[in-house]
């Protein structure tokens, strides 16, 4: 499974990636395959304020759904408008075109707690 | 190549006329309903003759399995026999409007009245509503009940928390949700059962109400349910019992009895009333004497002879649904009730346990694997052997003529399938069931090719829902030109 | 009489197969407390008892198949082709089109429902149906709630009185607003919405039968972006212009009047259209094409993520069992009638209807309340209780006047026709009315 070594991560899957002064979100390798075949991804609104662990975003197969939840706390101040009509996106590239919102982090804090990608790797070892 | 079965909108001839109602006399609908009000083009509904009607809905029809054509174990939904007695008891009562007087509809009133005592004893609770269109309806009025319970004692505020078992249907948290409570999931023990300890843990004075099916949805009747209800009312707790599996226990035990302090049940289900492709149901709910002064208006009473609808209830939660709630299908249920009566009912749910016992012992020995190998009641959990997956093997059904069962439900358990065979079906049936279900294990594992592409046989075969659900087409419209 | 097939020697080897002598030990999981219960039910009966025992309770009720009763609920003329293919079994005794190779009539038959309903409504899409007008309209708020993300809900006093009491049931639930906007001389006043307002209700024709113009009210809506939810009589929409091009977002209404008998008020259907970006917030199934493996069209299940046997508590209604045959009636009947036949039918309700309030108008203390234009329903102003009179006429053999809620007025009384009627039929009631006032 691909855990790349740039970002963080959180126990429910989510990466969270630092770039300039903002905080990039999406789901994991393992995520993704877990879903399976991803049909929607309802985005947040652009501008809400957001704690660390609030669920802002779904993810939906075509059996389930799954809520995204915020890594750190901030304001959504992007979303990819590209998932609208290519959800897919988040099955052929979750790391890269697949990800999901951009946040403007008001806890540096929080990211450095997030796990990193060792400790991701055993996370999803005991789920698998 | 088979070429695609069209939709009436291609059938459609411009010009074409269907039936004609009586011929009109001119009408000046512009006079009549003001010019600015009338639509500008007539809605686009299909030109069909009368022939080309029933052609096409006949052969969708053959394109449609049922309970009068296939066996059908979908657990969770008793997929029983639906007598055709019961469609020719509703057709008598079909020309009668809920706003015509009283005094003309005593037959329909009496039926609604008399229905409401029988439900009441069959659940033992002290009143029951009719007015719920549906099971989840039926959840939804319940809820409402016990909130406005405790409304009542000025608990309202406290108590927003549902707790309700991980192996819950579905609707349970959504009701839950509706009726304005935060969800809190109870885990099973490994026994299959509600875990007693995490449930007391649960409990607290912030807890307004436990939702519970028993026989729980692994098909398990919860044996400490006396101790847990006990636990529960301790903490002015109400608990709220879903009737969906009540086929299992009806003539043998009672929701009341038990201490549950509302029931909803699902006509559709329990009382043989058909399901129509999904609908309409019909979702009546009992109340115990405390709850009862919350129960939505209007109910039927009778004062002497006469039976009358009675809107007197100054703590109602209101109103549920328009009207009196489904009436054409109490007519069914009543229908039902009054030909089986006590011993009947008690008979009819000692078939379907016994129907489910055998079936599950006879799987266990065909290479299923039942994950909790124990009495059960009117279905049961199985998983296909090491290997398959339930999604094949109820593709491959398809091909040998079965409904397959409920699968991938209840979530606590992987590649569940779960089983209802009901009490109207045959041991030949099951058996030869059995004989598929052995034949699909064994071809499955042997040619695993051959299942991950079945069904071979059906009027389509395996559909694309990821793109239905990507780009959903929830509409005809014309080719574009 | 039970529909068990089991034979005792089928009882007694099952029993075997399970190592089991008495029926008794299935239940031996059960707390010996609860078990067996007395059950004090009457004893059975054979179907040929059942159904004399019913015709008896049949003959205690009037038929109503020429009521003059509206709210929604009228007795039409039904094609007999509808109940006789509503009948056939596979559509009758099936669940849930959960299984979509086997399950292709009912899916393919919703599917051409909902291009009807979307076609009737002038709205994009429509669900596979609810239970009936008025949960129709509580889910169709709670709907614009969700996506405007407020909690107030205006509703206009022309909607059906039991529809707002429903609603009223449902808002409470969520701790949503109700606000009421009264009548004025029978239509909607123009109104204003603060920006706490998500949902704002209209219904024309509305309860008391007149047409509305819904278009200052979707004007003051849209201005402070909250959601026009229109409740329409489907009958209706033959012949007049639809909620879509009124602007409305969310279309909802019962389905009885398309091709469902009365059935003393249950069941119908009830419809919901939305417009194509609200998609995602409908409640309840929908039905789409698709394609199978060796690419021929079928159809699906679709959006389910939104329901709650996969979104559980967080699912945007709780509602299961929808009312999937009734609103196939809605459809067989749209199609048996056509464009043509089904504009027909309506402008033949009108025409009677319009001539019936003036026949009965004419009585001495009857006056119209109900201010034109009005469509099939109209309401009187009686110089007696208007339940008073109903009984009067029922003793006659006549089913008319259904007493209106106090808040609208006192001693009014609610009238329809529909193409069932004839002049004769029209006649008679005015003489029966007649007579009963004197």
């Amino acid at each position: 499974m691909n855990v790349p070594a740039d970002r963080k991560y959180t126990r429910s899957h989510e990466w969270a990636k630092q770039e300039g002064s903002l905080i990039v979100v999406g789901i994991s390798d393992f995520a993704q395959e877990s879903l399976g075949d991803v049909v929607f991804v309802e985005t947040p609104e652009v501008g809400r304020e957001v704690q660390a662990g609030e669920a802002v975003a779904v993810v939906e197969s075509v059996k389930t759904a799954s809520d995204i939840y915020a890594p750190v706390s901030g304001k959504v101040v992007e979303v990819n408008e590209a998932l609208a009509d290519e959800p897919e996106l988040v099955n052929g590239d979750p790391y890269g075109v697949g990800w999901i919102f951009k946040l403007e982090p008001s806890n540096p804090a929080e990211f450095d707690a997030l796990l990193g990608p060792d400790d991701y790797t055993k996370v999803i070892e005991e789920e698998s | 190549m088979k070429r695609d079965f069209p939709t009436l909108f291609e059938r459609s001839r411009t010009g074409r006329r269907g039936t004609r109602p009586p011929r009109p006399a001119e009408v000046d609908l512009a006079g009549l309903l003001g010019a600015e009000n009338l639509r500008a083009a007539p809605p686009r509904l299909p030109e069909v003759d009368e022939l080309t009607v029933v052609r096409h809905y006949t052969n969708l029809s053959r394109r449609q399995v049922g309970v009068d054509t296939n066996f059908y174990p979908l657990g969770s939904c008793t997929m029983k026999y639906n007598p055709r007695t019961g469609e020719a008891a509703a057709a008598l009562f079909a020309e009668l409007h809920p706003y015509q007087d009283p005094g003309t509809v005593q037959g329909a009133l009496q039926i609604v009245y008399e229905l409401q005592e029988y439900l009441a004893e069959i659940t033992g609770m002290d009143a029951v509503t009719l007015q719920p269109a549906a099971g989840a309806h039926g959840e939804l009025t319940g809820m409402l009940l016990i909130r406005a319970y405790h409304e009542s004692r000025g608990e309202g505020e406290q108590r927003r928390v549902v707790l309700v078992p991980d192996s819950a249907h579905g609707s349970n948290p959504a009701t839950a949700s509706m009726a304005g409570y935060q969800v809190r999931e109870v885990p099973s023990g490994p026994d299959g059962e509600v875990d007693l300890g995490a449930l007391r843990a649960a409990l607290g004075p912030e807890v307004a109400a436990i939702m519970l099916t028993n026989p729980n949805t692994l098909g398990l009747f919860e044996r400490k349910i006396l101790e847990l209800i006990d636990a529960a009312h301790d903490q002015g707790v109400q608990l709220y019992y879903d009737g969906a599996n009540l086929n299992a226990i009806m003539g043998w035990a009672r929701p009341g009895d038990m201490g549950f302090d509302v029931v909803h049940l699902n006509l559709h289900k329990t009382f043989s009333t058909p399901h129509g492709g999904g609908g309409p149901g019909s979702g009546p709910v009992g109340a115990k004497a405390h709850l009862a002064p919350f129960l939505p208006v209007p109910t039927v009473k009778r004062e002497g002879g006469r039976f009358l609808l009675d809107f007197d209830r100054p703590q109602t939660i209101g109103r549920m649904r328009s009207f009196y709630g489904n009436f054409a299908v109490m007519v069914r249920a009543y229908t039902y009730i009054r030909m089986l009566g006590a011993e009947g009912l008690k008979r009819a749910s000692a078939m379907a346990v016994l129907n489910a016992n055998y079936l599950r012992k006879k799987l266990a020995g065909v290479g299923y694997r039942i994950p909790y190998d124990r009495l059960c009641k009117h279905e049961f959990i199985a998983q296909p052997p090491e290997g398959l997956k339930a999604l094949d093997v109820a593709k491959a059904l398809l091909d040998y003529g079965y409904h397959p069962p409920t699968v991938y439900f209840p979530l606590i358990v992987k590649e569940a399938m779960m089983i209802e065979p009901t009490e109207t079906e045959s041991r030949e049936t099951l058996d030869e069931y059995v004989e598929a279900m052995a034949e699909i294990a064994r071809r499955g594992l042997e040619d695993p090719e051959w299942i991950a592409h079945t069904p071979y046989r059906t009027p389509v075969r395996r559909l694309d829902e990821v793109a239905a659900n990507r780009k959903p087409v929830l509409r005809w419209r014309p080719e574009e030109a | 009489m039970d529909f068990t097939p089991h034979t005792p020697d089928d009882v007694r080897a099952m029993l075997e197969a399970l190592g089991m002598q008495d029926l008794r030990e299935l239940f031996a999981d059960l707390p010996d407390a609860l078990l067996e219960p007395d059950l004090h039910l009457p004893a059975p009966m054979s179907e040929q008892e059942i159904l004399a025992h019913l015709r008896e309770l049949a003959g205690k009720n009037a038929s109503a198949d020429k009521a003059f009763l509206g709210g929604g609920l009228r007795p039409h003329f039904v094609p007999s082709l509808v109940p006789a293919l509503a009948q056939r079994g596979e559509f009758l005794t099936a669940y849930t089109p959960y299984q979509p190779e086997v399950s292709q009539g009912v899916l393919q038959a919703v599917f051409e429902y909902q291009t009807m309903i979307a076609e009737l409504t002038g709205l994009d899409v429509s669900n596979a149906s609810l239970y009936d007008g008025a949960a129709a309209l509580a889910e169709g708020v709670l709907l614009a709630l969700r996506q405007t993300r407020r909690m107030g809900v205006v509703v206009s006093q022309g909607v059906h009185p039991e529809y707002r009491q429903v609603l009223a049931t449902y808002l409470h639930a969520v701790g949503a607003e109700l606000r009421t906007v009264d009548l004025e001389d029978g239509l909607t006043p123009p109104a204003e919405f603060d920006d706490t307002v998500g949902a704002v209700v209209l219904q024309s024709p509305n309860f008391l039968g007149a047409i509305e113009d819904p278009a200052p009210w979707v004007e003051a809506a849209h201005a402070t972006r909250a959601l026009v939810v229109y409740v329409a009589d489907p009958l209706s929409l033959a012949l007049l212009k639809p909620p879509g091009e009124w602007g409305a977002d969310i279309a909802v209404g019962d389905g009885q009047p398309l091709g469902n008998p009365m059935n003393f008020g249950g069941p119908q259907f009830g419809y919901i259209a939305v417009r194509e970006k609200l998609v995602r917030q409908l409640p309840g199934r929908l039905v789409s094409q698709t394609h199978d493996v060796d690419g021929r069209r079928g159809y699906v299940l679709a959006l389910a993520a939104r329901e709650q046997h996969i979104r559980r508590a967080k699912a945007k209604s709780n509602i299961t069992t929808n009312a999937q045959l009734t609103a196939l009636m809605g459809a067989m009947h749209l199609a048996a009638l056509g464009p043509e036949g089904f504009a027909e039918v309506a402008a033949a309700s009108v025409a009677r209807a319009h001539a019936l309030a003036e026949m009965l108008a004419r009585l001495p203390g009857v006056e119209r309340v109900t201010p034109e234009p009005f469509f099939n329903e109209f309401v009187l102003r009686l110089p007696r209780p208007a339940a008073e009179v109903r009984a009067g006429l029922g003793e006659r053999g006549w089913h008319a006047a259904a007493p209106v809620p106090a808040e609208y007025g006192a001693n009014l009384a609610l009238f329809a026709a529909t193409e069932r009627h004839d002049e004769d039929d029209l006649a008679g009631l005015a003489a029966a009315l007649k007579e009963v006032l004197a």
